[in-house]
């Protein structure tokens, strides 16, 4: 007896209605974050769009509201990023290869793997208090730009470490072969073949990264950034602010005047952090192209 | 039985005398495993020089180990280990003070998949070799690139387009890209593990040509899954059997007269 396809009016009926409102849901889902963010966001251009303008980016801060700028911590931040990806970047990828390529299946390479897993879920406040000890005190760092992006660079290394071990885990194994077997090295085959292939996805992990470093706020504060810096950073040991201080700075101002100065500051943050991401992953690209 | 495996073989053999020839490989006592796993059982074998031996055999017989044995690729695999020796001009390539890599430009592989390096052109691709070992002369790249792709058969189809990325090609143009790879570096010995199994008849014949062709400069091994590769295009042909050799003897005669009843079942296809 074969059966009828729109056998079944009880199913037939429920179904579609258990289906919409699943779909409904998901839709939900996308939805309410997305708008709470065009709020947000929103709100922020509303407040601070007006107050934005050549003056304020060149400026540097001031105790009267209408004459303060952004200047020192957008420098600020733009060295610290510089600096955060110089110092993590080369030792993340560093410990991937080692981990992928050197210690695969050593039962230390495991572990050492696991806390880093664990590493990338700790709080950056504790990030903060641990560089405050090491390179602040410890190190004799001080209150510097140095020791602000080395705290940077330990919070963002486990994930770069792990999104760049996940990148060349996925070169598959008949090109490192290929490379043996005209006699490269281990060595000449991670440079010539694995890491040229991995590159854009390394690139890509590093990006999240770094993006990540831009907003970070409580460990600046604890390293001890400068809220009221009226000059710019001359070296890595100069003191210094970032954008994410000046603006938690002024959001803690009674004033209206430094409110409105501090949604103009998150639309310059926003603005660097969108031109950073575009910038790297324009270069990304330019790598993948070159693999198809 | 002797009347079907008949059908296979060449009407005029292209088998060059095997008397002639000096050994190239000396195998004895060969023993290979991963971990416990124990997948050759000793093997003693002969390779001639600058002829094309075919290795047969149903899908885990160890063939592929065999040949990866040769030029200590086995060895890269965690867990793998080889006991025995492996002569190569007389020279133990398991011997304590050689260096693996240095055997590796005399002994090149081709392997199933083609597997050129994305990255790279189809003369990057070519000068590979050279360029990753740190031996290459920049004013003489283009003069290797042509000659080794004019060995490889390939040249004529890609000398206008020596810059595009060589993951372009054709599969059985990739493949022919990696004979040229390997030639490039001026080996002894190329081995070519299923060569073949990733291509059409047509690439498949254009490869057995020029197979057949590099036999005068070249010693080749090559695994294959398909008996009737084996019989148009080898000079020796040797059958594996769950990590043991059975019979090794001149491709023409193996497949009419095979001495044992294992390879007549599996030349005849009563089993594999």
């Amino acid at each position: 007896m074969a059966t009828s396809l729109t056998d079944g009016r009880s199913r037939g009926a429920t179904r579609p209605r258990a289906e919409r409102l699943f779909r409904a849901l998901c839709l939900a889902a996308v939805i309410i974050p997305l708008l709470i963010l065009v709020i947000l966001v929103g709100d922020v251009l509303v407040r601070g769009v007006g107050r934005l303008d050549w003056a304020f980016i060149t400026s540097l801060p001031s105790r009267k509201a209408a004459l303060a700028g952004i200047l020192p911590a957008l420098v600020g931040s733009l060295y610290l990023i510089a600096l955060t990806a110089i110092i993590a970047v080369p030792i993340g990828v560093g410990a991937a290869i080692y981990l992928e390529e050197y210690g695969h299946d050593s039962r230390a390479a495991r572990l050492i793997e696991l806390n880093i897993a664990n590493l990338a879920g700790v709080p950056s406040v504790i990030y903060g208090l641990l560089g405050l000890e090491l390179f602040v005190r410890t190190l004799g760092m001080g209150r510097s730009l140095l020791a602000g992006a080395c705290t940077l660079a330990l919070l963002v290394l486990p994930i770069v470490i792990l999104s760049s071990r996940e990148a060349l885990r996925t070169v598959p194994k008949g090109l490192r072969e290929g490379a043996y077997a005209l006699g490269a090295t281990h060595w000449q085959s991670i440079r010539r073949v694995v890491l040229p292939m991995a590159l854009p996805g390394i690139l890509t992990g590093t990006i999240l990264a770094v993006s990540r470093a831009i907003g970070e706020t409580a460990p600046l504060i604890v390293v001890g950034a400068l809220a009221y810096v009226t000059f710019l950073p001359q070296s890595p040991m100069s003191p210094f602010t970032a954008l994410p201080i000046q603006i938690f700075n002024w959001v803690s101002r009674p004033q209206e005047a430094f409110l409105t100065n501090a949604a103009a500051g998150i639309v310059v943050l926003l603005v660097t952090l969108l031109t950073l991401n575009s910038v790297a992953v324009g270069i990304r690209n330019r790598f993948q192209r070159r693999l198809r | 039985m002797a009347q079907r495996a008949l059908m296979v073989v060449p009407s005029e053999p292209a088998q060059k005398p095997l008397s002639d020839s000096p050994a190239k490989f000396e195998v004895s006592g060969l023993v290979a495993s991963f971990g416990d796993n124990e997948v050759l059982h000793g093997i003693d074998m002969v390779i001639p020089k600058c002829r094309i031996t075919a290795i047969i055999g149903p899908s885990g017989c160890g063939k592929s180990t065999f040949i990866r044995c040769l030029n200590r690729m086995h060895e890269l695999t965690p867990s793998a280990r080889v006991s025995g020796s492996v002569l190569l001009d007389g020279e133990d390539v398991y011997g304590r003070r050689v260096d693996p890599v240095l055997l590796r430009r005399r002994v090149g592989m081709v392997f199933q998949k083609p597997n050129p390096f994305p990255t790279m052109s189809i003369r990057d691709n070519v000068v590979a070799g050279l360029r990753l070992t740190g031996g290459l002369d920049r004013s003489r790249a283009d003069e290797i690139a042509e000659s080794a792709l004019q060995q490889a058969a390939l040249w004529d189809e890609v000398k206008d387009r020596l810059d595009a990325p060589g993951a372009g090609l054709s599969g059985g143009q990739q493949q022919r890209l990696c004979i040229a790879r390997a030639l490039a570096v001026e080996p002894d010995v190329i081995l070519l593990d299923e060569p073949c199994s990733a291509l059409d008849p047509i690439s498949t014949a254009r490869i057995e040509d020029l197979l057949t062709v590099l036999r005068e400069r070249y010693t080749i091994v090559m695994v294959t899954h398909n008996m009737q590769q084996a019989a148009r295009a080898s000079d020796l042909t040797a059958f594996f059997l769950t990590g043991e050799l059975v019979e090794l003897g001149p491709t023409a005669k193996l497949f009419t007269r095979p001495q044992d009843k294992r390879t007549e079942d599996y030349i005849t296809g009563r089993f594999g």
